[in-house]
């Protein structure tokens, strides 16, 4: 593949499949243009990306001059190479924040062509980047290529929100949730300690823990199996969250009402799945274990929970977005007085959406952190299972 | 021929020809939701301590069968079957044989010493000894260095020779092996050969060996039980008179191709070729 | 020993009504599912005369009546209980199904279309953008490495949560009515169906791939023709999951925002104003709707598998 392509251009010294001399010169001939370009007004001047009113920025024009280098080397080292891909991203990424800077400062870009062909330029050095990437193995670039991606929405998102003057109140920009979550930070680590530690992280051990337990119980009676399998995927339909009402009858308001509802619903996607972990052993393994004259429970132990462990693994992780759900959902019912839940419904009702966002910004965090945490431990004890080999 | 041990070298060395297995009129009829089905019709035959007994028929004769019987992993509906002058279960619970299935059916999750010292952990041995045991077993077997690897990391070959040497460790004095090489290639199938019956040489065992190659079960045997197509009964009988100690050069010589000459043709009698 | 004939004789087969029976009891679920709701009834019976305990002390006390069958029977007939018996609740639940005019607030039937119709139009959206996705992930790499683990990490965040904010900032966008409902409905369900979707749309064999290779077929002609029909068995599955999310979805964005009409509406009237058979009626009525379409979906999938043959 690359042997033909070097010997069809024939233009002299080039990496295999790289770009031509002819190919990075232009390519940096765009990227001057681009930095020559206005794209908006800053303090009443035109700007470009590297300086404004007519004096130049010396920091601005190493970091471009840097940029250029780099997307030479990446050109011209062909698309095989993992490097390549980095560097093309971070030309783009140097240029990006060059960009960001400006706007940063202040740049009015209500009068600018060239503010969109810097960004489309940006926005193509890294996809180009992150396309070499994705054709590599390795888990650094699996991790780095979904992250050029979130970066690039978040950059997006800055860069617009904050250069064309939207208005905070709707969606702020990220810059402005961080602050916002540094501001409120007691506020919300009480809601924090009420709806994730108290309703969903007791509901959530509650839930599994019965699950499990009552799996292993039932786990000797077809009879109950049949009987409660159907139920419980029929309760996994149910909108479980409507419970809430009832259970802060019952329970009154306060976490124990929101961790009963967590209990409820992570219970049967547990019981569900630990019996279908339970029941997947093969027959010669169940025979090897008899040949050893190995009791039940020797065998439940030995054999079969392990054998379980990817199923209840696929549970838990199931459970630890609905107990996050749950807990706050929960709290949309009832009064409350403290808890994420409740500080969603109540600050967006008083227009307060800074610390709505904020709020919102920790779920997420929470929601991720959690799901990552489960999936290590997924990978420590099931490193076994073909899954978690690349095979699966 | 049938039913005598005769020729010389293999049951002398380990004393008399004290019986081990013995199956009596033992049948077994499975009911399945389209029917019973006939798997072992009346069979009797007697295993003598330190043979190495073949069984061999064509798919569905019922020689699997036959074995889990012997391995109290199927209860007979008919007839009787003794083993170490005990019901199958007693021995059973005795742990006095080891089982090999057609696949290695190791524990993914645990590496190759930990999957031998499997047995000896249900059985309650002490730590200490356990050790010991599994490494002699993994000597035997030919495995040593490979005890930190986990079944993944090894060829089909080698987590073959992991599972026979878990059935070793527990010291037993009968194997069982239920086509433990059908799915390996030739040549692989040809080594473990070589491996299994050097381990026969070496040590008291009585090795009752199903399958359905006619060249491995002359290799091996010191007897070949040939069995009918369904419902399974013995066809007949047939003692290899060959040297204990054989190597793979003897699939050459007459006296072996003799011998599976006769084998074919009990098979041919049972209709086994129709 | 040798070929001797068989002497045992045959079994005779077991009778047609103890086949029948033994599929039944031993392999059939019917039976094991009834049990554990039978129980599951009798239970909510005992559960009723335990939490009702106060407000029926309350009662007896007023009438004077003494012993369990007075205590019981006044119990399970409580105007207001904590926990209604089931027989209340089925006896409630008939007149709000069919007791009401259609179109006033106190009809079951007014609520659950208000809910549905947004529901719908959700989850088809849904499903659409998550077919696509996952067209787009199995035949673009780069889309595949950049877009999976954000789908993955998108179902992370509670969206659920998000609801009121989502329904304020549609609005000030002027999206109001049907659509934040049919919105968040589509976020959940378009999940489900992608990650079902691209290991459907992966899953031909090698083998069935090479060979439309030797056939030089095309792009489409490979996705038409190979990968969208082993794809389809795998949307079932993923399709009732969606359906059933987004059912919850569309409830919690009608508690979220106080909406008038609508099961989740009516929840939260119930919870208000202490409408006991208000709020069960309403999860009833929710958790119904989710089954029967559910079921739907299964019957929908049966019909596709007798089409295409029997087993996918």
């Amino acid at each position: 593949m690359t042997a033909s392509m070097s010997t069809a251009t024939g233009s002299g010294r080039q990496a295999p499949g790289g770009a031509t001399f002819g190919g990075v010169f232009i390519a940096s001939v765009v990227v001057l243009i681009a930095a020559l370009l206005p794209v908006g007004e800053l303090g009443g001047a035109d700007a470009s990306l590297i300086g404004s009113g007519g004096t130049i920025a010396l920091a601005a024009v190493t970091q471009l001059v840097l940029a250029m280098a780099a997307l030479s080397l990446g050109l011209a080292l062909g698309p095989p190479s993992a490097g390549s891909g980095v560097l093309i991203a971070g030309a783009g990424i140097a240029i990006g924040h060059l960009l960001l800077d400006k706007v940063w400062d202040g740049l009015d870009l209500s009068v600018s062509v060239g503010f969109w062909v810097v960004l489309a330029l940006v926005l193509c050095l890294v996809w180009t980047g992150m396309g070499r990437l994705a054709r590599q193995r390795g888990n650094a670039t699996r991790v780095l290529v979904p992250l050029l991606f979130g970066g690039l929405i978040v950059y997006v998102w800055e860069l617009t929100f904050v250069g064309f003057g939207v208005s905070p109140v709707i969606i702020p920009p990220p810059t402005d949730i961080l602050a916002s979550i540094i501001a409120n930070r007691s506020i919300l680590w009480l809601d924090f300690q009420h709806t994730i530690v108290h309703s969903a992280l007791i509901g959530f051990a509650v839930g599994c823990a019965a699950g499990f337990l009552v799996a292993v119980l039932i786990d000797r009676s077809s009879f109950l199996q049949r009987g409660l399998l159907p139920i419980g995927s029929a309760v996994s339909a149910m909108p479980i969250v409507g419970t809430a009402p009832i259970l802060i009858s019952w329970f009154g308001q306060g976490w124990p009402a929101s961790s009963a509802v967590v209990v409820i619903m992570t219970f049967f996607p547990m019981l569900v799945n630990t019996l279908a972990g339970l029941q997947s052993t093969g027959a010669m393994e169940r025979d090897l274990m008899r040949s050893y004259a190995a009791s039940y429970s020797q065998t439940l132990w030995r054999l079969r929970l392990p054998m379980a462990l990817p199923f209840m693994f696929n549970a838990l992780k199931l459970n630890a977005t609905l107990a996050l759900i749950g807990a706050i959902v929960s709290e949309f019912f009832g009064s409350p007085i403290v808890g994420m839940g409740f500080r969603i419904v109540s600050e967006q009702q008083r227009l307060n959406l800074d610390v709505v966002w904020a709020t919102i910004a920790v779920a997420a965090v929470v929601g991720s952190l959690s799901y990552g945490v489960l999936t290590i431990a997924e990978r420590v004890a099931t490193f076994w299972h073909p899954s978690q080999r690349g095979e699966g | 021929m049938t039913g005598s041990l005769a020729g010389g070298g293999f049951a002398g060395a380990h004393g008399a020809s004290e019986t081990v297995i013995e199956a009596e009129g033992l049948s077994l009829t499975f009911q399945t939701p389209d029917g019973p089905v006939n798997a072992l019709d009346n069979i009797d035959l007697r295993i003598a301590k330190g043979s190495f007994v073949s069984l061999i028929g064509p798919s569905g004769c019922g020689k699997t069968t036959l074995l889990r019987t012997i391995a109290d992993l199927e209860r007979p509906t008919g007839g009787r079957i003794t083993v170490n002058n005990g019901t199958a279960e007693e021995a059973r619970r005795a742990r006095a044989y080891g089982y090999v299935f057609q696949a290695p059916a190791l524990f993914p999750w645990r590496n190759v010493i930990r999957n031998v010292k499997t047995p000896l952990e249900v059985m309650g041995v002490p730590v200490r000894e356990r050790n010991v045991r599994a490494r002699k077993a993994l000597e035997v077997v030919g495995l040593e260095g490979f005890e930190r690897k986990f079944p993944w990391q090894l060829s089909g070959g080698m987590q073959q020779r992991v599972s026979i040497a878990r059935a070793m460790s527990l010291e037993p004095p009968i194997l069982l092996m239920d086509e433990p090489f059908g799915a390996l290639d030739e040549i692989t199938r040809d080594n473990l050969n070589v491996h299994l019956l050097d381990l026969w040489n070496r040590t008291d065992l009585t090795v009752v060996f199903v399958t359905h190659s006619i060249p491995e079960a002359v290799f091996l045997s010191s007897r070949i039980v040939v069995m009918s197509p369904r419902p399974g009964r013995v066809l007949r009988v047939i003692d290899s008179d060959l040297p204990r100690e054989r190597s793979l050069d003897i699939r050459e010589n007459p006296k072996f191709l003799d011998i599976a000459h006769r084998v074919r043709e009990a098979l041919r009698e049972g209709h086994s070729y129709d | 020993m040798t070929d001797a004939v068989s002497a045992a004789p045959v079994p005779r087969r077991p009778s047609a009504v103890r086949r029948a029976w033994s599929a039944y009891w031993a392999r059939g679920r019917t039976i094991p599912v009834l049990t554990v709701l039978v129980v599951l009834i009798v239970l909510w019976y005992a559960a009723a005369l335990w939490v009702n305990a106060d407000r029926a002390e309350r009662l007896i006390g007023q009438t004077g009546e003494e012993g369990i069958v007075a205590y019981a029977t006044a119990v399970w007939n409580m105007e207001r209980p904590a926990l209604p018996a089931p027989h209340q609740l089925a006896e409630a639940m008939w007149d709000q199904a069919t007791g009401q005019a259609i179109t006033s607030n106190r009809s079951a039937v007014h609520h659950i279309g208000v809910t549905i119709w947004s529901t719908l139009i959700g989850f088809l959206a849904g499903t659409a953008l998550g077919i696509v996705l996952a067209i787009g992930i199995v035949h673009v790499r780069t889309l595949e490495r950049s877009l999976m683990p954000w789908v993955i990490a998108s179902q992370t965040i509670p969206i659920l949560a998000l609801a009121p904010i989502f329904v304020v900032v549609l609005g000030q966008l002027g999206v109001t009515g049907v659509w934040p409902k049919a919105l968040i409905a589509t976020y959940l369900s378009f999940f489900p169906v992608t990650i079902a979707m691209v290991k459907g749309l992966r899953s031909p064999d090698i083998l069935q791939r090479d060979l439309m290779h030797t056939y030089s077929a095309s792009g489409s002609q490979v996705f038409w023709m190979l990968r969208w029909p082993s794809a389809v068995p795998f949307l079932f599955p993923a399709l009732k999951v969606g359906i059933a999310l987004s059912i919850v979805g569309a409830i919690v964005a009608e508690v979220s925002t106080a909406a008038q009409a609508g099961l989740g509406a009516w929840l939260l009237q119930g919870s208000y104003h202490g409408l006991v058979f208000r709020m069960w009626g309403a999860l009833f009525f929710a958790s119904a709707l989710a089954i029967v379409a559910i079921a739907l979906i299964a019957l929908l999938e049966r019909l596709v598998v007798r089409s295409r043959g029997g087993a996918a």
